[in-house]
């Protein structure tokens, strides 16, 4: 009767010790299920304004697991979807979460102004930050992730579009550049590699 | 048995006083609008229904509410974003046609009146063949993902 308890716990603690050699082998190259970007992106770097209007640098945001997304106000569809998205990723996370900023780049700084922006990335999570600057300054970030963005023609009523890249960055507390996120990738997959970079601890 | 009567009740609601309208038998269901702060423009959505043997095309869309519509699309290529206009978008003999986040939608400016999350807002949408369509859109907050329902 001892015998086969014996190898009952065996059985039950195998899986437990695999998972354990899985994590130590692991260590130093998290599972990540987004694209790792780990050492192939620069660190985060900026001097840009924040959407109440301090000038704000990459430094004030250690500490934090950080969301980098390229977007515009005026961008009716995509921006505000792929925003909502970002929301519903946070509060899958519960209080975790709390941890985490979504930066919101502006590509089009001469309508978004900190005002604007601050309405704007408000109405979708409190967690949100509206970043904008000087042309310079915002090409200068999008460059250095190989993103893109352009302004197309204005209609007759003066609007405009911007294309812009699509790609959400994600850093890790330390301002390290992990993992991208692409739009049609399984919101799982964010939330899972978020709550990795999350449980890394506090580093900063 | 709550979710068939609500579109049936709708779809039905909509149809008394707008048999003469649309010929086209287009009927419009989930229809709503994302509420940006400020004067920002507006996506709206909606799922069109063309219940009759010829295909129908969207042509445009008007609104009491706003200064103007715009029928777009939002494509993804090469890791891009863009936004096109679009002419007309069809809506094939029996079947439907989604205008959702991330592809078809009319793009809503200038509110003439500050919209709010749970306004009603009626949209007007226009048809190749002159026909119209009057739908409410139910207005819902900016990180809503659907219409709610």
């Amino acid at each position: 009767m001892k015998f086969p308890r014996l190898l009952r716990l065996a059985l039950l603690l195998l899986p437990l010790a695999g998972a354990l050699l899985l994590t130590a082998c692991h260590r130093d190259a998290p599972p990540f299920k987004l694209t790792n970007i780990s050492g192939h992106m620069p660190d985060l770097q900026f001097q840009l304004t924040d959407d109440n209007g301090n000038a704000v640098s990459a430094a004030d945001y250690r500490g934090k697991v950080l969301l980098l997304y390229f977007g515009y106000t005026h961008c009716p569809d995509v921006c505000p979807l792929t925003l909502a998205q970002l929301h519903v990723t946070l509060q899958k996370l519960g209080k975790p979460g709390d941890d985490v900023r979504i930066l919101f780049v502006s590509v089009d700084p001469a309508r978004d102004t900190p005002a604007v922006l601050h309405a704007y990335v408000n109405a979708f999570d409190k967690r949100a930050v509206g970043l904008t600057g000087s042309p310079r300054a915002i090409e200068a970030l999008s460059k250095r992730y190989r993103s893109a963005f352009t302004r197309e023609p204005s209609g007759k009523d003066g609007n405009y579009e911007v294309t812009h890249s699509s790609a959400i960055y994600v850093f890790d507390r330390d301002g390290r550049a992990r993992v991208l996120s692409t739009p049609g990738t399984p919101q799982d997959d964010l939330v899972h590699d978020l709550q990795l970079l999350l449980g890394a601890g506090t580093s900063a | 048995m709550k979710r068939v009567v609500l579109p049936l009740l709708f779809a039905g609601l909509l149809g008394t006083g707008l048999a003469h309208a649309a010929p086209g038998h287009v009927t419009a269901s989930h229809a709503w609008i994302r509420v940006l702060p400020g004067d920002l423009p507006a996506g709206a959505y909606v799922i069109l229904r063309n219940d009759s043997d010829r295909a129908v095309s969207l042509t445009g869309a008007s609104s009491p509410a706003y200064g103007e519509a715009m029928l777009h699309e939002s494509s993804s290529a090469g890791g891009m974003n863009r936004m096109t206009m679009v002419d007309a978008l069809g809506i094939p003999a029996h079947g439907t046609q989604a205008l959702k986040p991330g592809g078809y939608h009319l793009m809503l400016m200038h509110a003439k009146h500050p919209v709010q999350p749970g306004d009603t807002v009626r949209v007007v949408l226009e048809f190749g063949d002159g026909s119209t369509l009057p739908v409410d859109f139910t207005a819902r907050p900016a990180n809503a993902l659907d219409d709610g329902r």
